[in-house]
């Protein structure tokens, strides 16, 4: 919860937002039975940008961020990915699915695969990639979030930082175009929240479109081009993280803020 | 305690020495395992007095026991003669008298080599999908074993199998075919349509037409003439395999979100777990031949099969359904977050891990299963609980039962407890590429 440093210097020279729109939500509903749990959001997401959702726990965040790739469904409105609406309509379902990665408060790795086999699953039975390449990718990556000797172990020996970073490796080896983040480091010890918000922040100078939920108001500050509060199922405030976190506006997010940030 | 002197310094180093006599060795272990307590020591005593009582009963029955001898009467006629009058004996020369029945019923006895053969080609075949040691590769030799099996048994004409495999080739590459170009649902019905159709209209003809061509082929043996243990295999191994597939996709489509597909596999599971298997097997002897048109001759073994397939795939449905509700919805998450269709998430996430968690489950089922193919006995088959009545109808062996019992029971432990066996490796194998 608190704000945590991030000593390096951040290169923001390939943070580049295009004016392509890589994610269009407009008027989007969802209800959990009788429950309105999101409530007309809109938001649209240019390629590029790195976009923070934060709120108190059963404000929708979560929720939100799933709908974009279809693991909960919208009961109105629409969300349109890389120009392709999400419907019922399976095949459109599983191309986007497979254009956007994602990564779970609780890694969800595949505790019968190692973590090579974790990395060139999706490649090889979704994009049907020649086994060989696909581990080829997969070191790249794991290499990447600095973990490669660990490529034969399975999940269950590794730490949960080091899970969590494996779990982002899986989903760059399908090269995403967007990345979705559900509270990656809420269930981490502290001194392995570090390891993997360097491996987001890596990720972010790359120049990959990214939204996060998360309480982490340090990696906001430094990396989001755009905050969002939600409360009550809707988006009550969006700015910089300059002006989010210096003039907030609205008096709820205040409240949110002094409470986050207040010790 | 400020007076007090704490300076110490040692002068003699203290050698290593071994814990007092009744903490160690035989005496420790005997003290904390049989009498570390009042109640304790009372219950070993009477455990030990427990199974001397049963062994002293059963060593003499079983040490005096007379195994060359060719009725009952003569069993006893040598054990007066050399043993005592009256002294408890077995008298196992019915088993070396009528092993072979008890083995093969009443399968030809020039052919026994056939079942012998057909069980080691089962063992060899199986073995590359029980062990991942073996390469891949003789997976294929695992799938040709069914139909060499079933020639062995059944014999008749090598081209009447080899026709009937056929139609599970041309099924298979329907199904390649018309899935790429419809879609799955088309693949499954095509492919099962064209399969059967073969079979109905061609098959037959076919293997006719190659025998006439080029006869190969040994004696057929007709169903009725299974029996004893042959026949408690062929339908309790028939059995485990098709219940397993069986079973896994009612289990799957008791998850299900589709309506019609849950409430099929629901209904069906239900129905068949709640109704004994004696009911079902009698449904299959008898009301079958109702609904079938007449004329028709389906072989009443086969019928057994099927009914015996289904009631365990029930009951592997439920094991499995187990096994697939304790997964966290995680794993289901983020194998659909990853583009996986339900077919690859469900064979390459899901399953595996499901199957293991259910791995006591099903084998606990198959072995239920396997057991349970002794109720054929009340429809007419001869398992080898029918053929003691077989053996004691002759009046040479006419009242023997402890002894044919205890081989009957040692065979079929011998089957369950190799089940057992397998099945903890498989657990502990497992458990290992996990952690």
């Amino acid at each position: 919860m608190s704000e945590l440093a991030i000593e390096r210097e951040i290169d923001r020279s390939q943070m580049k937002v295009s004016d392509e729109v890589a994610i269009q939500i407009t008027k989007m509903n969802k209800w959990y039975g009788a429950f309105h749990v999101l409530r007309d959001i809109d938001l649209t997401v240019n390629r590029g940008e790195r976009i923070v959702i934060c709120g108190p726990s059963g404000s929708g965040k979560s929720t939100l961020i799933r709908c974009i790739n279809r693991l909960e469904e919208h009961q109105a409105g629409s969300i349109l990915v890389d120009g392709t609406e999400l419907s019922s309509d399976l095949k459109n379902i599983d191309k986007i699915r497979s254009e956007v990665g994602m990564c779970f408060q609780h890694f969800n790795l595949f505790p019968h695969l190692t973590i090579l086999e974790n990395c060139t699953l999706a490649p090889i039975w979704v994009r049907k990639t020649p086994k060989k390449e696909a581990e080829e990718i997969a070191m790249h990556y794991l290499e990447k979030v600095k973990i490669p000797d660990q490529a034969l172990k399975y999940p269950g020996q590794l730490s949960g930082g080091q899970q969590q970073r494996v779990a982002i490796a899986r989903s760059l080896c399908m090269k995403p175009r967007i990345m979705l983040f559900d509270e990656p480091t809420s269930a981490l010890d502290p001194e392995m929240i570090k390891e993997v918000l360097d491996t987001m922040i890596e990720l972010a100078e790359e120049g990959m479109t990214m939204i996060c939920v998360t309480h982490e108001m340090g990696f906001a500050r430094q990396v989001a081009n755009r905050v969002i509060f939600m409360d009550q199922g809707q988006i009550v405030e969006q700015n910089e993280p300059e002006a989010f976190f210096k003039t907030p506006k609205s008096d709820r997010t205040k409240l949110f803020l002094s409470q986050i940030l207040g010790h | 305690m400020s007076d007090k002197n704490v300076s110490f310094v040692r002068t003699k180093m203290l050698p290593q020495s071994e814990p007092p006599i009744g903490q160690r060795g035989v005496v420790k272990w005997i003290r904390e395992n049989l009498f570390s307590s009042w109640l304790n020591a009372i219950l070993t005593l009477v455990s030990i007095w427990l199974v001397w009582f049963v062994v002293s009963h059963l060593t003499p029955w079983f040490a005096n026991s007379v195994w060359a001898a060719e009725s009952l009467s003569q069993c006893r006629e040598i054990r007066d003669a050399t043993i005592g009058n009256g002294v408890p004996s077995a008298c196992f020369a019915v088993i070396t008298d009528r092993w072979q029945q008890l083995l093969f019923g009443f399968y030809p006895n020039t052919e026994y080599w056939r079942p012998v053969l057909a069980l080691v080609l089962f063992v060899v075949g199986i073995l590359p999908a029980l062990f991942t040691a073996i390469p891949r590769k003789f997976l294929i030799g695992t799938a040709v074993t069914p139909f060499v099996l079933f020639w062995l048994l059944w014999g008749g004409s090598v081209w009447t199998t080899a026709a009937g495999a056929l139609g599970f080739v041309i099924g298979y590459y329907a199904f390649k075919l018309l899935t790429d170009r419809a879609g799955l649902i088309v693949g499954v019905g095509g492919a099962v349509g064209i399969s059967f159709a073969y079979w109905l209209f061609a098959a037959g003809p076919l293997g006719d037409a190659l025998h006439s061509i080029l006869p190969i082929g040994i004696q057929y043996v007709e169903s009725k003439n299974f029996g004893g243990f042959t026949l408690s295999v062929v339908i309790g191994v028939s059995g485990i395999i098709l219940s397993l597939p069986l079973g896994i996709l009612l289990a799957l489509g008791r998850k299900s979100d589709m309506f019609i597909v849950n409430k099929l596999s629901t209904g069906f599971i239900e129905v068949i777990r709640g109704v004994p298997l004696i009911v079902w097997l009698f449904t299959a002897s008898l009301i079958l031949n109702y609904f079938l048109p007449p004329g028709t001759n389906f072989d009443l073994m086969l019928r057994v099969i099927i009914m015996v397939t289904l009631f365990s795939a029930a009951y592997i449905a439920e094991v499995v359904r187990g096994g697939l509700a304790a997964l966290p919805k995680g794993q289901y998450e983020a194998a659909d977050s990853l583009g996986l269709d339900y077919w690859k998430s469900m064979r390459l996430i899901i399953l595996p891990q499901a199957l293991k968690i259910s791995i006591p489950g099903i084998v606990n089922t198959f072995i239920g299963l396997f057991k349970d193919t002794t109720l054929v006995v009340f429809i007419g088959l001869f398992d080898p609980i029918g053929l003691t009545n077989a053996i004691r109808a002759s009046t040479n062996w006419n009242g023997i039962y402890w002894e044919l019992y205890v081989f009957i029971g040692l065979m079929f432990f011998v089957f369950c407890y190799s089940m057992g066996r397998y099945s903890l490796y498989l657990e502990k194998k497992l458990q290992r590429e996990h952690r």
